[in-house]
């Protein structure tokens, strides 16, 4: 098992008004998504626990341009991978920040 | 003194030489080896169907089991090498040399056997390329068919599987080549007479039905998030977009999970009677939640599929079914409607290049093409007009507005990786390696970049008709290439440009939902699923079931 950290400044505050949110499954090929609102609303922390090792540079593009498209402001988010490819990542994010967008 | 019926003379030794193995034109099974072996003659072009789904497999067996000093050097002229026993001809010395379309479930042992060198490979053809080439220069000798059943006189019912046969059949018999057909049974009356019984010479009558490859069958069990995701931003960014009534969609997972989202997704965005309602498509059982739910209003297909038969009998009104009740399919027919007649291809593909190119040919897979490059070309004969098509040449389009032309949607839908890990997006094709590697003329490219109008990976669509250098179109295709190391290569701030321009649409900007991207977004997430829907009358096959 390897961990992973990442902190980025956000553009925004992401919008909404949930503080906590879970998405996804650790199950092999997948991964559970949590996400916090908790810190700054300028910051975003991402934390990855992962089986699979040699991907550091992937996990680091990703998170980066979901910084980029989403602006995650405020959040921490830990990652329980099961080994998922980066596009079923993508999307646990993006359905991450829909769930914590909702009013 | 020319001789002018040299071929007629010709045939008629073969039918003598067949003839002590026939009672009339039925031949025992046990014979048909020795039948082959009389009537077909050392660098005869041969076809055994060979089809992608229905196969003269009892046919292909006998022959392979020839005496190599008796047949040697046969040309086979087929579509479909999808048997082991196609590949046996060539390992054994029986056949030498190929000109073939398809070899979905041989893709891995024809690039071995090709290796081995030991088959001489004329060309990979599309399915009308190669049909075309049978009335010019490539007309079989001896053409090895199969039906449900025959009568005495040799008329055949093929049923929902006639797929290639008619076009084979009809260049052979009329050149005064030899057909041979393997039924199922020998009757007294037919259900109906899809082959007139003068253009087959030979019946047997096989120990067990013929085999027939379930090529269009995908259980939704296995359809992941992220193609459910790539197959709303087809149906949002281009289905919608472009109002798309007419289409083909591909084999595939991606395609499929297209059709099972148009009684949910499609229907909560309001566009049912609105798009997706004319196809020329095999009946691939996905589909069935939209034709229950009204959406489909008609179908044509090039063949059948496995368990399909008592729901078309039963849908009429959406499939073409004989007087026999029956569905009859026609490749050439249903290719050339495809494409003619439809405003969109969808389809999915291995790799793709930073043109466009597309290839389902890597080093180790020779998968062929079937009608993938005919259905994903531009059309450039047709003359009628439709607003999804005038629309994509607008888009195309920068000289006189007088002159322009339509253009049709040719549309792959991916994922920016494939199994294990393998990306889809690519710097170079392997085919281009595997050309130069087996000396072929042609590096076996799918579809052509120039008649690709859109890519869709669920990073997004890119839109190729709007761009208008060669530097946009692959920053567009980068654009979407997701997390592979063509995507990583963007130049991030021209890619934004061109997002700004609607070449480049993610997710968010066509107000896409992500947390629609669920497995539960899907009509039918089962094979048992699809029984149900179908009342019933979808009979999937055993490899299937898995309740």
């Amino acid at each position: 098992m390897q961990t992973l950290s990442f902190k980025h400044t956000a553009r925004n505050r992401l919008p909404g008004k949930k503080d906590k949110a879970i998405i996804g499954v650790v199950a092999s090929g997948n991964l559970e998504v949590l996400l916090e609102r908790v810190i700054a609303g300028s910051e975003c922390e991402v934390d990855i626990a992962t089986p699979l090792t040699g991907y550091d540079e992937t996990w680091k593009a990703v998170i980066a341009d979901f910084v980029e498209r989403f602006s995650p402001g405020g959040l921490r988010i830990s990652i329980n991978d099961g080994g998922a490819r980066p596009d079923t990542v993508f999307l646990r994010l993006m359905q991450g920040s829909a769930l914590m967008e909702a009013e | 003194m020319v001789d002018w019926q040299s071929e007629r003379r010709v045939r008629d030794e073969r039918l003598k030489a067949g003839s002590k193995f026939a009672k009339g034109k039925i031949v025992a099974p046990k014979d048909a080896t020795a039948l082959l072996e009389a009537v077909v003659r050392p660098g005869d072009r041969i076809c055994l169907e060979g089809d992608n789904q229905k196969q003269a497999d009892f046919l292909a067996a006998c022959l392979a089991k020839a005496n190599p000093k008796v047949l040697h050097n046969l040309h086979v002229v087929q579509s479909g090498i999808v048997l082991p026993e196609h590949l046996d001809l060539f390992e054994k010395g029986i056949a030498r040399k190929l000109d073939f379309s398809f070899s979905g479930p041989q893709s891995e042992n024809l690039a071995r056997v090709l290796k081995s060198g030991k088959i001489e490979l004329g060309a990979i053809h599309t399915y009308i390329e190669l049909f075309g080439r049978y009335f010019i220069d490539l007309t079989p000798h001896v053409a090895l068919t199969v039906a449900r059943s025959a009568d005495r006189d040799g008329n055949l019912y093929m049923g929902p599987n006639t797929e290639d046969s008619p076009v084979v059949i009809e260049a052979t018999a009329f050149k005064q080549g030899i057909v041979i057909a393997q039924v199922d049974k020998v009757v007294d009356r037919l259900p109906r007479v899809d082959i007139p019984g003068d253009r087959i010479d030979y019946v047997v009558e096989t120990p067990k039905p013929f085999y027939v490859e379930p090529l269009f069958t995908r259980d939704p069990a296995s359809i992941t998030e992220t193609q459910i995701l790539g197959a709303m931003l087809a149906i949002k960014g281009i289905y919608a977009e472009y109002g798309i009534k007419r289409l083909n969609h591909g084999i595939g997972f991606n395609t499929a999970a297209i059709e099972l989202l148009l009684p949910t997704y499609a229907d909560k965005l309001g566009l049912k009677g609105k798009i997706a309602t004319h196809f020329a498509l095999n009946p691939h059982p996905t589909l069935i939640p939209a034709i229950e739910s009204g959406w489909v209003k008609q179908i044509h297909s090039f063949g059948s599929e496995v368990g399909m038969d008592a729901y078309m009998r039963a849908r009429s009104d959406i499939y073409f079914t004989g007087q026999d009740g029956s569905m009859g399919s026609n490749r050439m027919f249903c290719q050339v409607a495809g494409l003619y007649a439809v405003d969109l291809f969808i389809g999915a593909t291995l790799q793709i290049d930073l043109n466009g190119n597309s290839s389902t040919v890597t080093t180790d897979r020779i998968a062929g093409f079937g009608g993938a490059p005919n259905m994903g070309s531009d059309a450039r004969g047709r003359r009628h007009s439709t607003e999804p098509w005038l629309k994509a040449g607008r888009e195309a389009a920068d000289g006189n507005p007088q002159l322009a032309r339509g253009r049709k949607l040719v549309v792959q839908l991916v994922e920016t990786f494939s199994e294990k890990m393998v990306p889809v997006f690519v710097e170079k094709l392997d085919c281009i390696e595997l050309a130069e590697k087996l000396k072929l003329d042609l590096a076996p490219v799918m579809i052509y970049g120039e008649d690709v109008t859109h890519i869709v990976s669920e990073e997004g669509i890119a839109n190729l008709l709007l761009c208008r250098t060669a530097e946009e179109r692959e920053q567009a295709i980068r654009g979407i290439a997701g997390f592979t190391d063509v995507g990583c290569g963007r130049d991030r701030k021209m890619v934004e440009k061109l997002r700004a321009r609607k070449i480049i649409r993610r997710p968010e900007d066509l107000g896409i939902d992500p947390l629609d991207a669920s497995r539960s977004m899907l009509a039918a997430r089962s094979i048992e699923d699809l029984m149900h829907w179908s009342g019933n009358l979808y009979d999937p096959p055993n490899k299937f079931r898995n309740w």
